[in-house]
């Protein structure tokens, strides 16, 4: 597709350069460097949709490929390309980061060249992260992606900030630096770096393992997973709203993606000895940490605790594929638990980015997260109250918005697995429901709680644009999926036929 | 044995700077005070000068020997070479102001810098375990004086004291060693001595004791544990701008002293030495990273911080392959260039009558210029190994070395420590970018401080954008075929 070259580059390398033009500009000229910070992420999406519009959903093969020699000595390219499962993430990337830059417009008052410069920046390495199709510039972008996510929380946060973006970066890096000594492993065995060939390398059955415990323990940190998910409370709650939109929307979504990618085609033997692990895990994600958050009185460690059961989602929609296969033997049943795991991601991005939002907009106003600092906020802010009761119905799972899809997907495809799981993960429908009706119930409803809720100004235009965007997108999706569906067919069949075939007997 | 007619064009270079050391020092004690500036310009006309000599007039394609086979020229050789007069170049402009403020811009630390510089050379070059001998006590008495260079200062006298002691310690045992291997194989030559062990067997118990305390001289030019006690006082007790060079050059010659001594001259015995490697290194990874964290005094804790990187370096030299030896000498460019950089920030910072070698008088840097905290972040993450900055690629070669040897548990370990290393490494970003400053008063510095300062923090970048430059400069001049293969008939 010679009319592609180098859209990709441009998506990562534009917002970096605009991010490094804004930080070069300084505080000084601040104002300036909001506007060009708002151009930059607009440009970037604009030039994201060509992305959608021209993607082939019908085949698994990388589009948009671009490739040149790197690093020659190591055999590695800077060799980019995106599927079925990449694209929908990148436009995500792209349309969260625009959001972000104009959620923060006003609120942001100290270092603010360096705050967007940050955002910018990471879009261009999260984009970059989609796009590798290279092990060695994956693995760059996916470390180099902490580095302004611990400033922006560091800098920007609440009063435990310093606590929370050590625990962030350490967790994060001590997962990903096993996923390095995999990766190189797997160099040295196919010499090349190229993630095609190394799902295409045949991997005894201990090597798989080690290589899937490697993989794990960077994804799970990500996504996150039981045990290793206590960093994501901690920097939720105190990065700002634009940190912990980012790391929700599309930072988590690393982890799920990295599942998809590497951890179930590189290691399918090993994913289906150990498919019980992690479908254990997912389960006690969506049930425990469902009860966690309902007891939760501070709004954003509600809405992180949420996060981490619904990622519970994703990870569970993968993995069942082999117990469906092996029960049904049709591989498009194993493909539906795929699909709604892709499809729980981008829903998840754009509500729990939506709902951070909300939180952000009451904390602008009143500079408290606790629930019990609220109450009867409807009567002061309709217009808000109307748009976050939307959002929380779409996050537990109302039909007609994104929220449902995916785990209305997830949940058919449990049940041809296993009966049992599907009644575990239905428990969503009645925890989900509990922990976000009732906080909105206690936020948004009764009567005026107090004399900070009685002096709410409702929704500016800024603000009232941001969120009614994400209104829209969610209803888009929870309506007409199939938009989504359709342009991840191809890859997602693709998947499970690799899945399906052992790596052993080669 | 006839000796040939001796062959002086490998050595130009040293011969050079040797001259040129002389003269400098005879010039100087005709300069006056506001003169000074005369010293420092020769010095780096020397440095350009021998940078030259050894590109173009005694730059080697192959491997050559002179003076009877005590000398050797090589490609790695002239790598190593070419980059220590750049890192000592920009250690003495770094240097200069520091200097100025302190009353000791004087003629000698030029001098001694030279000095020191030609026993790195020597080392370099050393083809014979005397040679090497011989530059290692050139380097290491130059650098006693140095760290004692302020006359005032009793943490100096001390320090050099400490060093001094201990280094006479460890010239003695690596005297010893070499002695017995010269009992075992009766030449001080390393090709003789390669042949020697080559052809006899080597497990005798006499030559793995020679072995044994080569590898302590070894580890104590290094400073991998436990032969690290001398590193953290000297690193703190000297001038920093001396600490600066201390950091970074001698890295090179023990690099390269572990390659001719080890690699070249011993390699028949290598079952031995890289099991003993394996334990320092491992050892030298856990203590540094660790005692690292409870430092509060900056110099202290990149004092820790090399010993840990040290062990990153024996680990590439302990896989004793081709690449593991790449993957070291890559390592080891690699950590010189971010400590000339780190050791830099601290200079940058100082004033007169205040050293700001503490964690503290980072606090608020960002505030204060966002361009030098934006310059010290990014030497911190790539010191630890955080792409895209050129550390990590140095980490990344090493661990594929060790894992091509299947020592996967020692990859593990690695990668371990270097994730406890990271801690403290953040926290420095961490006071730099999320605490208010203390101190507000403006950087004095002058421009050529800041200028080499921002080219070095750039380097840490786009070397590690572009790592194929380095990458390609080493696997073309290190060790490229079988080292044995060179010495051996």
């Amino acid at each position: 597709m010679p009319s592609g070259m180098g859209l990709l580059s441009l998506v990562i390398w534009l917002p970096i350069a605009v991010g490094l033009l804004v930080l070069v500009l300084g505080e000084g000229r601040a104002a300036v460097g909001r506007w060009i910070s708002l151009l930059g992420s607009l440009a970037t999406f604009l030039a994201c949709i060509p992305l959608f519009t021209r993607f082939d959903g019908s085949t698994a093969a990388m589009q948009f490929v671009e490739r040149r020699p790197w690093i020659t000595s190591f055999h590695s390219d800077y060799y980019l390309g995106i599927d079925g499962i990449a694209m929908p993430l990148i436009l995500l990337t792209s349309f969260m980061t625009v959001l972000v830059v104009i959620a923060g417009w006003t609120v942001i008052e100290k270092r603010v060249a360096q705050y967007f410069a940050a955002f910018l920046i990471m879009e261009g390495l999260m984009i970059g992260v989609f796009s590798a199709l290279d092990a060695l510039l994956f693995y760059v972008f996916w470390e180099a992606m902490l580095i302004p996510m611990f400033i922006i929380i560091g800098v920007w946060g609440g009063p435990r900030r310093v606590y929370a973006t050590i625990k962030f970066f350490l967790y994060t890096f001590l997962g990903s630096v096993f996923m390095l000594v995999a990766l190189i492993y797997m160099y040295l065995q196919s010499g090349t770096y190229e993630i095609a060939a190394f799902q295409a390398l045949p991997l005894g059955m201990t090597t798989q393992i080690l290589i899937f415990f490697a993989f794990l323990l960077a994804f799970a940190v990500k996504v996150p997973m039981v045990p290793v998910h206590t960093w994501l409370p901690d920097a939720h709650v105190e990065a700002p709203t634009g940190g912990s939109v980012i790391l929700a929307a599309i930072m988590l979504k690393m982890g799920g993606y990295g599942f998809l990618r590497f951890s179930l085609p590189i290691t399918p033997d090993a994913s289906r000895e150990l498919d019980w692990l992690i479908i254990t895990l997912s389960l006690v994600a969506v049930v425990y940490i469902g009860f966690v958050a309902l007891v939760q009185q501070d709004m954003k460690k509600l809405i992180a605790y949420s996060s981490i059961a619904h990622m519970g989602f994703v990870t569970l929609g993968a993995f069942i594929a082999f117990d469906i296969y092996a029960n049904t033997g049709a591989l498009k049943g194993a493909a539906m638990g795929i699909e709604g795991s892709m499809v729980q991601m981008i829903s998840h991005g754009l509500i729990s980015g939506a709902l951070f939002l909300c939180v952000g907009v009451m904390y602008d106003r009143v500079h408290s997260r606790e629930i019990s600092a609220y109450g009867g906020v409807i009567n002061t802010m309709p217009k808000f109250a109307a748009l976050m009761v939307l959002f929380a119905l779409a996050n537990s799972g109302l039909p007609g918005t994104s929220g449902f899809v995916g785990e209305f997907l997830v949940i058919v495809a449990s049940f041809k697995a296993n009966f049992w799981y599907a009644v575990l993960a239905g428990t969503t429908l009645v925890l989900g429901a509990s922990y976000t009706l009732w906080l909105v119930k206690r936020v948004i409803f009764g009567p005026v709680a107090n004399a900070n809720v009685a002096a709410l100004q409702d929704l500016n235009y800024r603000e009232f644009i941001v969120l009614g965007v994400l209104a829209i997108a969610v209803l888009v999706l929870g309506v007409w999926p199939a938009s989504l569906l359709d342009s991840m067919q191809g890859t997602v069949q693709h998947l499970v036929q690799q899945l399906m075939i052992s790596k052993l007997g080669h | 044995m006839n000796s040939a007619p001796v062959n002086l064009v490998p050595a130009y270079a040293e011969l050079f700077v040797l001259g040129m050391a002389c003269l400098i020092l005879l010039i100087d004690l005709f300069l006056s005070d506001r003169r000074r500036w005369i010293t420092a310009t020769l010095t780096l006309a020397t440095l350009a000068g021998a940078a030259v000599i050894t590109t173009y007039v005694s730059g080697v394609s192959e491997r050559v020997t002179a003076f009877n086979g005590m000398f050797v020229a090589d490609p790695m050789g002239d790598v190593l070479k070419l980059f220590l007069y750049l890192i000592v170049g920009v250690s003495l402009i770094y240097a200069r102001s520091y200097l100025a403020k302190r009353d000791l811009f004087r003629g000698e630390y030029y001098v001694l810098t030279l000095f020191a510089m030609l026993g790195i050379m020597v080392i370099i070059s050393g083809n014979s375990l005397l040679t090497i001998y011989l530059g290692v006590e050139l380097q290491a008495l130059s650098l006693y004086a140095m760290v004692a260079f302020n006359r005032e200062s009793g943490i100096a006298a001390e320090a050099a004291m400490k060093y001094f002691v201990l280094g006479a310690i460890a010239s003695g045992t690596l005297l010893y060693g070499i002695s017995i291997i010269y009992g075992v194989t009766g030449t001080f030559a390393l090709d003789g001595v390669a042949q020697a062990l080559a052809d006899s067997s080597a497990n005798d118990i006499g030559l793995l004791f020679g072995v044994a305390f080569i590898v302590v001289g070894v580890a104590f030019k290094f400073g991998a544990v436990p032969f690290h006690m001398w590193i953290p006082d000297v690193y703190h007790g000297a001038p920093t701008s001396v600490t600066l060079f201390l950091g970074s050059a001698p890295k090179l010659a023990a690099f390269a002293f572990a390659i001719r001594v080890l690699a070249e001259g011993l390699a028949a015995t290598g079952t031995a030495w890289t099991e003993m490697l394996t334990v320092l290194s491992v050892l030298s990874m856990a203590l540094g990273n660790v005692v690292a964290i409870a430092q509060s005094n900056l110099k202290r804790m990149l004092a820790y911080s090399t010993i840990s990187h040290v062990g990153f370096i024996l680990l590439g030299i302990l896989s004793g392959t081709t690449r593991g030896y790449q993957a070291a000498m890559f390592y080891t460019l690699t950590y010189v260039i971010m400590a000339v950089g780190s050791f830099g920030m601290i200079l940058l910072l100082s004033r007169k009558g205040f050293e700001a070698d503490q964690l503290d008088d980072f606090k608020g840097l960002n505030a204060r210029s966002p361009w030098f905290a934006a310059v010290m972040m990014m030497l911190m993450f790539s010191t630890a190994g955080v792409p895209p900055f050129i550390g990590f690629f140095a980490k990344l070669y090493v661990i594929l070395a060790v894992l091509d040897r299947g020592m996967v548990w020692l990859a593990a370990v690695a990668v371990f420590f270097s994730v406890i290393g990271a801690f403290y490494y953040i926290r420095i970003v961490k006071l730099m970018y999320f605490d208010d400053p203390q101190d507000t008063s403006p950087i004095e510095a002058d421009r050529s401080l800041r200028f080499m300062l921002s080219v070095n923090g750039l380097a840490v970048l786009v070397l590690g954008l572009a790592p194929g430059l380095l990458f390609n400069l080493v696997t073309q001049s290190c060790c490229s075929t079988n080292l044995l293969a060179h010495i051996l008939p």
